[in-house]
């Protein structure tokens, strides 16, 4: 673990000591690295036993999901622990609307389905973000059992059978004919690798753009698309009034308050607006591939899996978020050969990993910095009080 | 003198706690440009009577009112808006923010620029922006700061962590400054230049209340004092008047070592 | 909603409520606990629990073997109480074993509280994974065949071989309450009582209370906070111990998994009665357990666990901090 922590840090390091227009080209870059990596196909990561776009799906997802998350938590400092409620509502309202009641076109129902989980957040927020943060954690745990079982006991969203059929995003270009056509614009095909050696894999296609059974790598794109977006307003919106009013709320309550913060409703917008890109999450993963939902896509276990997501890659960084959903979609897919053993070795991970990244894999820039002066006055004091607070 | 303003009345107020009777009909008011001290032995409700002012506390009977509008109903951040601010005895910064941030926030109180505004860069979002930074870079510098205006609050040395919290209240624009123990772990250097600083202060126009257990720190720079002891005003008029009130010199001999 | 269905069945569904809101009132113990000493959800404090429910079982199948039989509880008594011991052992053991390798390196740290919630989430995880795989760590080992009785069945439900058939005690309303109920409530209650003697009365309990008031205060009195936060810690185990024996009394199988909805319901007590206050995890877990059962019979079976939740929900909203307020250090324990 000790050379990843030092490799991490310098990295983050260097990333704040660039200009400008380097950390923009380089973003730009790293996002064209992903949008091709599933067609890339690289060896040692790309993963052996399922499809490896499918996979990649997961990961964009979740990272969606850890970003919309870390608002809360991150920049709030409000602990939700039942975001997968979010994550519910979102995906069901697609389906009602697209599929179960009604039939609309997936992009009529998506700003219907954020516009509904906001709603939701701010009516589960309004009550209970006045209770104490700790309470929270358990409220908003009860918030999501109940929106599971509202689901598995109401005829109205399908019950416990749930949702099937719900549309898929529309295609560019023409659909596919029956029986095999691959349908689209053109088709993009992919490397295959022995060992280190490429060649083109004509046997794998991904019709552009095509949302259908063939290849699940137009969704993962359209995901990885919505992220980058979301990435960019969470950074516009972080760095303003509202990102400062939320952060100085997290740090200090009652000083916020007294110092002019309505703190009330800034956390109540930071739930609406995290509950939203919850939503936004979950209508996508309800049009994605299978097209099918039910009251088991949506256990509690998956909202600890989420909060350990943001919190793995360091709470308050977005780019954090981004790490930490990446890992914990990819790795447990990734060591499928282990499948029996995956969940403890992600236990033991979970471990692990606080006592060797106590702020996370990639902390807040300020943390970094701040640790440093804090390392610095440690050294001086000769660790005498370490034993004291914190926890 | 002609008659000032008045920023602040306390119109006989009482407090109660259930049967402690922590403030018992106090009155006093504040004038505009002035710098009132409050001063009384530990225990004496100064901290109550500050938290009554700045609207922690809501009193049993009588009233605050604030530029001749009581300040009942309004909620903590409201009160800062109309023009109240404070600082606190044990500092409270937001450690993890720089100072120049920390100051930003002060001077959010009076933008209102939202999430859309700032999604899309409007116009209005620039320029709130624009004038925040450029008020709190003033007042950093004003205290002294501006060259750690990009450190964490927290890795800040003490004395300039003090100055911080002024410079923050003092970005909310208020018209009633409270200072709540501002030399707290000073040594007598820091004090004076902390008295030199609160002069400055109110000769930009600001209106300081300063609750001080520091005796002489007091008497050099306020204009006039009101003294309480158990929850009562004993004495209210200029540090001369006040060093020769019998009534304070009783409350104050022998009771507290580090005030005289 | 039925109402003549909760009126006629009132007692029933009020005594067997009683009986299982006292066990998630016992397990509450445990988070309630560790949060007022530490201020941290011990989320794997539910397999602390859960280990103590295989101690019973595998006390059972020791004497027993695996050929199931149906007895009364007077015909067990005895064999409980070994296994109640045998329970509370491992259970302390268990949540020792949190508390030394989850917590105490991440408190020297200073990591912040929400990577302790972290580690407790994977350790909860790897317990329960654990549980789940026993049958390949025996195997690892080399004891897969000696062992079978105990590792069968690893990831599916493991039942206690004697089944304890209740015996009406006597009637109340028409209704015959159950020797079995009567039991696991007096159980409770005295666990809860003996614990709340302890530490209103002990050094260590005033210790406890000490460091959850102020652990800097505490420490420059001279309380060791190392050893007060591994005592509540096994404490909390030695409660769930008793709960998981009285579970398997009452629900007679377990699971890997078993602990994690019951975590979450004595969690919820926890909150309910005022987390960090003892006795509010008795008043919680009281109510949460009959609620339930009320709820239950009003709006049918699949809404049992909707109504814990808005039930808490509702309380936080005009008690924001609990029925009887929050503090193990506040005035009473």
């Amino acid at each position: 673990m000790g050379p990843v922590r030092t490799a991490l840090d310098a990295m983050a390091r260097r990333w704040a000591g660039m200009p400008r227009g380097a950390r923009v080209a380089l973003v730009v870059l790293l996002a064209a690295f992903f949008y091709v990596l599933p067609l890339v196909r690289p060896p040692v990561v790309t993963t052996q036993q399922i499809d490896f776009g499918g996979v990649m799906f997961g990961i964009a997802a979740f990272a969606l999901v850890a970003v919309g998350l870390n608002i809360v938590i991150g920049y709030a400092g409000l602990l939700d622990l039942g975001y997968v409620g979010f994550y519910a509502v979102g995906a069901y309202t697609t389906g009602v609307l697209t599929s179960y009641q009604f039939h609309w076109s997936f992009f009529a129902a998506l700003p219907v389905a954020i516009v509904v989980t906001m709603i939701t957040g701010v009516l589960l927020g309004a009550p209970t973000l006045r209770v104490r943060g700790d309470y929270l954690a358990i409220v908003t745990l009860g918030f999501g059992e109940i929106i599971r079982l509202a689901v598995t006991n109401v005829e109205w969203v399908g019950a416990a059978a749930g949702i099937k059929d719900i549309p898929h995003p529309p295609n560019i270009g023409p659909d596919p004919e029956p029986p095999f056509g691959t349908g689209g614009l053109f088709t993009i095909p992919s490397l295959s690798w022995d060992g280190l050696v490429p060649s083109v894999d004509t046997g794998r296609e991904t019709p552009f753009l095509v949302f259908g059974a063939v290849s699940a790598i137009p969704y993962y794109w359209l995901v990885l698309t919505v992220l980058i977006l979301v990435l960019v307003a969470d950074r516009l919106v972080k760095d303003s009034r509202v990102g400062r009013a939320w952060e100085a709320t997290r740090e200090d309550e009652d000083a916020a308050e007294l110092m002019g913060v309505p703190t009330f409703r800034f956390k109540l917008l930071a739930f609406a607006l995290g509950a939203a890109i919850g939503g936004l999450s979950g209508a996508l993963y309800a049009s994605s591939q299978g097209g099918y939902i039910n009251p088991q896509s949506f256990p509690l276990l998956l909202s600890i899996l989420f909060v350990a997501a943001v919190i793995v890659g360091g709470a308050g960084n977005r780019w954090g978020a981004v790490l930490g959903g990446a890992l914990v979609a990819y790795l447990p897919e990734r060591f499928r050969e282990f499948s029996d053993f995956r969940l403890l070795v992600f236990g033991l991970a979970l471990m692990i990993l606080p006592v060797y990244r106590p702020q996370g894999l990639l902390p807040p820039r300020r943390t970094i910095r701040a640790r440093a002066a804090q390392e610095e006055i440690d050294e001086l004091e000769g660790r005498e009080s370490a034993q004291k607070e914190v926890l | 003198m002609g008659e000032r303003t008045k920023v602040l009345e306390v119109d006989d107020v009482t407090l109660r706690f259930g049967g402690l009777t922590a403030l018992d009909s106090v009155s006093l008011h504040i004038d505009e440009g002035e710098i009132l001290g409050m001063i009384g032995p530990n225990g004496a409700g100064k901290t109550t009577a500050f938290n009554v002012i700045t609207g922690v506390y809501r009193p049993t009977s009588g009233q605050v009112r604030f530029l001749g509008d009581p300040l009942t109903g309004l909620k903590r951040h409201a009160i800062t808006k109309r023009g109240i601010a404070r600082t606190f005895q044990n500092i409270r910064l937001f450690g993890a923010m720089t100072a120049l941030e920390n100051v930003l926030v002060g001077t959010d109180v009076h933008h209102s620029a939202g999430v859309v505004s700032a999604l899309f860069r409007t116009p209005r979002h620039r320029r709130e922006e624009a004038e925040g930074h450029e008020a709190a870079m003033e007042l950093l510098e004003f205290m002294g700061l501006a060259s750690r205006a990009d450190e964490l609050a927290s890795n800040l040395p003490y004395g300039d962590q003090r100055r911080l919290e002024i410079a923050r209240a003092m970005a909310t624009g208020p018209r009633l400054l409270c200072l709540d123990e501002p030399a707290a772990g000073f040594n007598p250097q820091e004090k004076a230049q902390l008295m030199d600083l609160i002069r400055r202060v109110r000769d930009r126009g600001f209106t300081v209340l300063l609750i001080e257990h520091d005796m002489r720190l007091v008497m050099g720079v306020t204009d006039r004092i009101v003294v309480l002891e158990f929850g009562k005003k004993i004495a209210d008029g200029t540090p001369a008047e006040i060093r020769d009130d019998p009534a304070v010199i009783a409350a104050y001999l022998g009771v507290d070592e580090d005030a005289s | 909603m039925d109402f003549s269905f909760l009126a006629n069945n009132i007692v029933e569904l009020t005594v067997t409520g009683l009986a299982l809101g006292a066990i998630y009132a016992l397990v509450a113990l445990g988070y309630t606990m560790v949060y007022g000493v530490l201020q941290l959800i011990n989320f794997a404090h539910s397999e602390v629990f859960m280990y103590g429910t295989f101690a019973v079982a595998w006390v059972f199948v020791f004497v027993h073997g695996r050929t199931p039989s149906t007895q009364t509880l007077g015909e067990t008594i005895g064999l409980l109480l070994l296994s109640l011991v045998a329970a509370m052992v491992v259970s302390a053991l268990i949540a020792m074993l949190l508390e030394r390798v989850a917590y105490r390196p991440l408190l020297k740290r200073k990591a912040p509280r929400l990577m302790a919630l972290i580690s407790a989430i994977g350790a909860s995880f790897a317990l329960a994974e654990l549980m789940g795989l026993r049958d390949r760590v025996a195997g690892w080992v080399g004891l897969r065949d000696d062992l079978d009785a105990y590792v069968a069945k690893a990831r599916d439900t493991y039942s206690n071989p004697v089944t304890i058939q209740p015996q009406t005690l006597f009637e109340v309303g028409g209704y015959g309450v159950k020797d079995v109920d009567v039991m696991v409530i007096l159980a409770s209650l005295f666990m809860m009582l003996a614990l709340d003697q302890f530490v209103r009365r002990t050094r260590f309990g005033r210790g406890m209370r000490a460091v959850a008031q102020d652990p800097e205060s505490a420490a420059l009195m001279g309380v060791n906070s190392t050893r007060i936060i591994r005592g509540t810690f096994i404490l909390g185990g030695l409660m769930a111990g008793a709960a998981a024996t009285l579970y398997m009394v009452k629900i007679g199988s377990t699971r890997q998994d078993a602990g994690f909805i019951l975590g979450v319901k004595a969690f919820t007590a926890a909150v309910l009665g005022g987390i960090g206050n003892l006795r509010g995890a008795l008043v919680g877990g009281l109510l949460l357990g009959v609620s339930e059962n009320y709820g239950a019979a009003l709006f049918g079976t699949e809404w049992k666990d909707v109504v814990a939740f808005v039930l808490l929900i509702l309380i936080l909203l005009v008690r924001p901090s609990g029925l009887l307020g929050e503090s193990l250090g506040k005035a009473r324990a």
